[in-house]
Order: C-alpha cells, then sequence, then structure tokens
C-alpha cells in the first residue's frame, strides 16, 4: 500500500466527507443507514402499541367507533394524505438532486418539502379546532350525540366515542410531533444544501432525512383509512 | 450512476407518486361501497400496497444491495406482527366463551 492510500485509509487527507474510524465513504454510507432503520424498526414497535390498541378498542365498540369516525373531514383528511404524498416526491426528487449533485434542484425541493410539511400541520390544525368547538376533544367537557350508522334509532355511546377521540388526538397528535421534529431536520438540510456542503461524495444526511420524512408518511398512510374511513357507506 | 439510469429512477418516481394519489382517491371511493365486513379489508390492502410502494421505491429497499437492512425491515414487520397478531388472537376470540 502507498502513502497516500494508507493516509486515505485512515482519513489523514483533507476529506471532510470521511470520518477518520470509517476505512471509506460507502461503510460510513451504510453504517448511517443501518443505523437509520435500525431506528425506523424502534419507531415501528413504538406506533405498534397504539395501533393495536386502537384495533382491539374498535373490534369492542365497532358501532360507536363508526358514528366518531364519521364527525371526522374525509376531504381534509384525504388533503392531507396527498399533501404527504406530494412531500414524500420532493424528498426523493432531493435525495436523487443530491446524488447527481444538482445544488438548486436540492435547495428547492427541501424548500417545498417545508412547505407541504407546514400544510399538513395547518390542516391538521384547522381539524383540532373543530374538534374543540363540538367539544370532541376528551375531557370534562366532551359532548357526543351521534347515531350509530345502520342504526338509525340508536344513539353511540358516548363514553366509548370518548375513546375513538382519544386515539384520535393521541395517534395523529404524535405523527404531528414526527412531523415537527421532521421540519427541524429539513430546515437544516435547507441551510447545509444552501451552503453547498452535500455533493454526489457526500450526501448522507439528506438521504437519512428522507428516510424519516418516509416513514412518517407511511404511518399516515395507515392513519387515514383507519381513522377516517369507519363504516363510511350509506 | 449514468446518465440513463438517472433519468429513468426520475420516471419511477413519478410513476410511484401518481400510484400514491391514485391509491389515495380510490381508498376514499371504495369506502363509500357498502363492501359488508371487507369495507376494513379493502382499506387495509391499499394502505399496504402504498406503504410498500413508498418502502422499496421511496425508501429504496429495492435496488439496496446492503442485506442488513432488508433484516432490519423484516424483523420490525416481524415483531410488528407478534404484537397485533397475539393481541388480536385473544381479544378477537372472547366471545367464543
Amino acid at each position: 500500500m502507498s502513502d497516500s492510500q494508507v493516509a486515505a485509509a485512515h482519513g489523514e487527507v483533507n476529506n471532510p466527507a470521511l470520518l477518520h474510524h470509517f476505512a471509506e465513504p460507502q461503510q460510513q454510507r451504510d453504517a448511517s443507514s443501518l443505523g437509520m432503520w435500525a431506528f425506523l424498526a424502534t419507531e415501528v414497535m413504538f406506533f405498534g402499541g397504539l395501533f393495536c390498541a386502537y384495533l382491539i378498542y374498535r373490534l369492542m365498540y365497532f358501532g360507536d367507533f363508526g358514528a366518531a369516525s364519521k364527525t371526522l373531514d374525509v376531504k381534509l383528511g384525504a388533503t392531507n394524505t396527498a399533501v404527504l404524498i406530494c412531500s414524500s416526491l420532493t424528498v426523493v426528487l432531493a435525495v436523487w438532486a443530491a446524488q447527481t449533485g444538482r445544488r438548486m434542484m436540492l435547495v428547492g425541493n427541501l424548500a417545498l418539502t417545508l412547505i407541504l410539511g407546514m400544510a399538513f400541520l395547518g390542516i391538521k390544525g384547522v381539524e383540532y379546532k373543530e374538534k374543540f368547538e363540538k367539544h370532541h376533544v376528551p375531557g370534562a367537557s366532551f359532548q357526543f350525540q351521534e347515531k350509530i350508522p345502520g342504526h338509525p334509532d340508536q344513539y353511540a355511546n358516548p363514553q366509548h366515542a370518548q375513546i375513538f377521540f382519544a386515539l384520535y388526538f393521541v395517534m395523529t397528535g404524535l405523527h404531528a410531533v414526527h412531523m415537527i421534529v421532521g421540519i427541524g431536520i429539513f430546515v437544516w438540510l435547507l441551510f447545509m444544501a444552501w451552503k453547498g456542503r452535500f455533493t454526489p461524495e457526500y450526501n448522507t444526511p439528506v438521504e437519512m432525512g428522507g428516510l424519516y420524512w418516509h416513514f412518517v408518511d407511511v404511518i399516515w398512510i395507515y392513519l387515514f383509512p383507519l381513522l377516517y374511513l369507519i363504516d363510511r357507506h350509506p | 450512476m449514468s446518465e440513463h439510469s438517472t433519468s429513468s429512477s426520475l420516471k419511477t418516481y413519478v410513476a410511484i407518486w401518481i400510484a400514491l394519489l391514485v391509491g389515495t382517491a380510490l381508498t376514499v371511493y371504495a369506502s363509500g361501497l357498502d363492501l359488508g365486513r371487507f369495507n376494513a379489508a379493502v382499506a387495509l390492502v391499499i394502505a399496504t400496497i402504498k406503504a410498500t410502494l413508498v418502502a422499496l421505491f421511496f425508501m429504496h429497499i429495492k435496488g439496496s444491495s446492503e442485506k442488513l437492512t432488508k433484516l432490519v425491515v423484516i424483523s420490525a414487520l416481524f415483531f410488528l406482527l407478534i404484537l397485533l397478531g397475539l393481541a388480536m388472537s385473544d381479544y378477537a376470540t372472547r366471545a367464543w366463551t
């Protein structure tokens, strides 16, 4: 091995993209990727507990859950699903732009992702506001007087509907917290991309931020039909 | 990465994006139909197809040479299935007693 190869192998040459404890850029990238996927696996279990609680109560109180689900706004929910899907496209375009060294395309797509992410939270905020106005927030002021779908003479049990709204707020709330964290990550990525820190040789942060964003999108893909679309048919 | 393969991956991304939007419209449409017990199954199948498309193409599991990534993904799904499967096999069969 020549001197220059030894220097390269130990990262002693001036290469800010390669930390000294990695042998080569590919190994460094794979280590980041594996760490990110392991984190996402723990996130699957984190949300999995809530999905499990949701499934158990939905099975027990299906009619009441149907009545509660019908008070949600499908148009806003579907719009938010489309907004997140569009943001996933801009994220994957940003990763592609970083890998092919297109700086302005990277900056533009990161900015678009941020705008779409904030639009999602804005629409979510409109929905939360409506819940407060209708007294559909679990707690002392909770009120619920809706009929069970398919049973025009039977009112839903407000206690059971309250469980639906508790799950609704915890699941969409935890998802919204993830969105806020994602927006923080993307503000940082945008700043770094603007400074030109990402190159075809070094773009792992964009890729890992993208993995996180797509994961949060996948969670919403399940939350939307499970919360908004129970027993909707006439 | 050649210029040809990069432009074809852009086409794939746009195609997946359209498929995801169509899937969303489809799940809203299907929820308005009376399919009896199958409404929930249809909604979950569409959601799973959409999630799989995102994971395979947007999160680049397809084409990834890292076998460890696939191992982590499969482990996560396996333990999620244990969590949901065992809990539901308990609660769903309690009415039999």
